[in-house]
């Protein structure tokens, strides 16, 4: 990787970023607009001994995402909207086996085929609760290319922590948007790996949680021979369908996430030193607007800030409580039609706040001036 | 010399098996521990990677790694595994739903892709699992939960469609045919690139009490009548349409294998 600055699009900052932090597994099926990173890895896998391998769909390629990495690699896949949905069943497996793993959702204008070049957030939701039964993951969102790169890091370092999918929910204006880069020299961001069992490899149990919950993962092809299930399991890994297992098991897919939120949960915030009057709480690249409308109100005599939430899930709703608090108004700009993240903050603050929405989900970005509409 | 038994590979205490009476599961599990026992294959280095169904449930009494998955997708995930570790020995267990009915798009992907997978498919030509539902091997005209006057499609045969798609190795046994079976099984863990056994199988329970097959005997001595080694194997005196096939070695080439193919991949990379 070159360390002098660059001018590089999003979606090649997520692929170096990934390689920095050890990713050395690509399958996936190329969508618009997340293919450069798929472009990217099969030029610099084979290269790095790493594998790009194009699957037949998203189905299989988040299953041999599921597959490297319980053969010990680390590994991710990118994809959008259509193929974000064909994703959804396989990365259940991935939740109940807690196998780690970084799908990259570089979110497009929907439904269905929607407006396929064109950018959304509109899969706030999905991203969260898309899969069937109890489950919890991470999401993280990027609004800018070092944040493609230093977020991709960061969505792996947290999936080998917790054993559990990380979503990079990008948008597509994040993802072709270039900017000015330099990469980070090695060893300048931490990078995580996995917990490995060290007990006699007889006694190894794959779902038998240490004090931080989080139980350690052997490899295939290890001297630790285990299994893995898509079925309720003990934490052997063998079938278990007593009602006190699996109690065990669902509570403790969440709890792992739960006990571990203030490791999980970043955000920034921005001009909200003196206290704001008027709080903008905004993720992706409609940060960026979200910064733009606060300066611009302020030189209009209106003390904004911005809180930018890098995660998405777990939804940092102490931060928001924190900040919003104080403000009079609270306004989320967001790319879709609901307010997904609006309702998210809604339950943060309570019933008696006012809290405005900016919607906009025509494909098109969300202005500055569009955010100072509902704040003036 | 003492014959192979295959129980080191069983986990303690599981058996009885789950499997009904009749049902061909048993014998096609037996059949696979014994070749592994012979080609002296060991716990650390061998995946055993099972999809949803009756048979997706094997895992359950190995004590080799696994890996139990969603429907349709074991060879999806098995892909993953294996272009990982080219070292594992990686074998995919599933129904003829898992492999050619939901799954049939990454069925012949894989064979296309001829990765170093041995994929054991029971065919008991109907949705044990769910209740006897209709499969995409379920034959035409047969009776099932849900089609109740007869089958209007027509079935896949799976050893020609893994022959289309270019699979390295292919045979069809049956569970009547248990050490025919285990040396097909055996061909087809030691053969590099993608390999298929199709075990055909009696289920008793659906497909034999809705066509008439009832008795678990009756299965047997249809597939025993059928079933004719494929050198003995003629068109003319076996006609399909009477329900003849042949099984045995019906596909052995030797195309290089996804692995091999991807580190000239690399060589490639590296030079560049
Ligand atoms: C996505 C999905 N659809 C449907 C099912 C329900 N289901 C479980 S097993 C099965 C069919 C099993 O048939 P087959 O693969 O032939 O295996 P068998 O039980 O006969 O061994 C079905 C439809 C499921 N588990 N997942």
């Amino acid at each position: 990787m070159q360390r002098e600055a660059r001018l590089i699009q999003g979606n090649q900052a997520i692929a170096e970023g990934a390689i920095y932090a050890g990713a050395r597994f690509y399958a996936g099926y190329p969508i618009t607009p997340s293919s450069e990173i798929a472009e990217e890895c099969s030029r610099i896998m084979p290269g790095v001994g790493g594998m790009y391998i194009q699957m037949e769909d998203e189905i299989a390629s988040i299953a041999a995402v599921v597959g490297a990495s319980l053969a010990g690699a680390k590994a991710f896949t990118a994809t959008s909207g259509p193929g974000f949905s064909l994703m959804q069943e396989n990365l259940g497996l991935a939740v109940m086996g807690e196998v780690p793993c970084v799908v990259i959702n570089v979110q497009r204008s929907g439904p269905s085929t929607g407006l396929a070049t064109k950018p959304a957030q509109s899969d706030v939701m999905q991203v969260r609760w898309g899969r069937h039964g109890d489950q919890s993951i991470i999401a993280l969102s990027p609004s800018s290319v070092k944040e493609c790169f230093t977020l991709t890091v960061q969505a792996f370092n947290l999936a080998e922590r917790f054993r559990v999918p990380v979503i990079l929910a990008a948008d597509e204006i994040v993802a072709h948007m270039r900017e000015s880069f330099t990469a980070p020299a090695p060893g300048e961001l931490e990078v995580v790996d996995r917990k490995k069992p060290a007990c006699p490899p007889g006694q190894y149990k794959p779902f038998e949680a240490g004090e931080d919950g989080v139980a350690p993962l052997a490899a295939y092809g290890s001297r630790y021979v285990f299994h893995v299930s898509s079925s309720m399991h003990g934490p052997d890994g063998y079938s278990n369908n007593s009602p006190a297992n699996a109690a065990w098991r669902v509570a403790q897919l969440h709890r792992k996430i739960e006990t571990h939120r203030d490791e999980i949960v970043m955000t920034r915030s921005y001009y909200t030193g003196d206290g704001c009057d008027v709080l903008l709480v905004a993720f992706g690249a409609v940060t960026r607007a979200a910064r733009a409308a606060a300066l611009e109100a302020r030189k209009r005599g209106v003390k904004a800030g911005v809180l930018q939430l890098i995660t998405l899930w777990p939804f940092p709703d102490l931060e928001v409580a924190v900040l919003g608090e104080n403000a009079r108004t609270v306004v989320v700009p967001e790319m879709n039609y609901a307010g997904q993240v609006a309702g998210e903050v809604r339950k943060a603050l309570g019933p008696g706040k006012d809290i405005r929405r900016v919607n906009k989900f025509n494909g098109q970005i969300i202005t500055p001036k569009d955010i100072l509409e509902a704040v003036m | 010399m003492s014959h192979a038994t295959g129980v080191k590979y069983l986990k303690d205490g599981v058996l009885p098996h789950m499997w009904c009476p009749g049902c061909g599961a048993g014998t096609v599990l037996g059949a696979m521990l014994r070749a592994f026992e012979e080609l002296d294959f060991k716990n650390e280095e061998t995946v055993v990677v099972t999809g949803i169904g009756c048979w997706g449930k094997a895992d359950d009494y190995l004590v080799t790694n696994a890996l139990h998955t969603t429907h349709g997708r074991a060879l999806a995930f098995a892909t993953g595994i294996k272009a990982f570790n080219p070292r594992l020995n990686v074998v995919v267990l599933m129904g003829d739903g898992d492999s050619v009915t939901i799954g049939g798009n990454h069925f012949i992907h894989a064979a296309r892709r001829n990765i170093d997978l041995t994929a054991i498919v029971v065919n008991n030509m109907n949705y044990g699992m769910t209740g006897g539902q209709v499969s995409g091997t379920t034959p035409a005209g047969k009776i099932t939960s849900t089609t109740v006057y007869g089958n209007p499609e027509r079935e896949f045969d799976i050893c020609a469609l893994a022959d289309a798609a270019g699979a390295n190795y292919v045979a069809r046994g049956t569970a009547c045919h248990g050490w025919e079976l285990q040396n097909s099984i055996k061909e087809a863990l030691t053969k590099k690139g993608f390999s298929l056994v199709e075990a055909i199988s009696p289920c008793p329970t659906h497909f034999g009490r809705n066509n008439n097959l009832k008795p678990a005997l009756e299965m047997i001595r249809w597939l025993k009548e059928k079933a004719v080694p494929v050198e003995q194997y003629d068109p003319l005196a076996h006609p399909k349409e009477e329900g003849y096939f042949p099984f045995g070695r019906l596909v052995d080439r030797n195309a290089p294998d996804f692995n091999t193919r991807y580190e000239e991949i690399r060589a490639r990379a590296a030079r560049s």
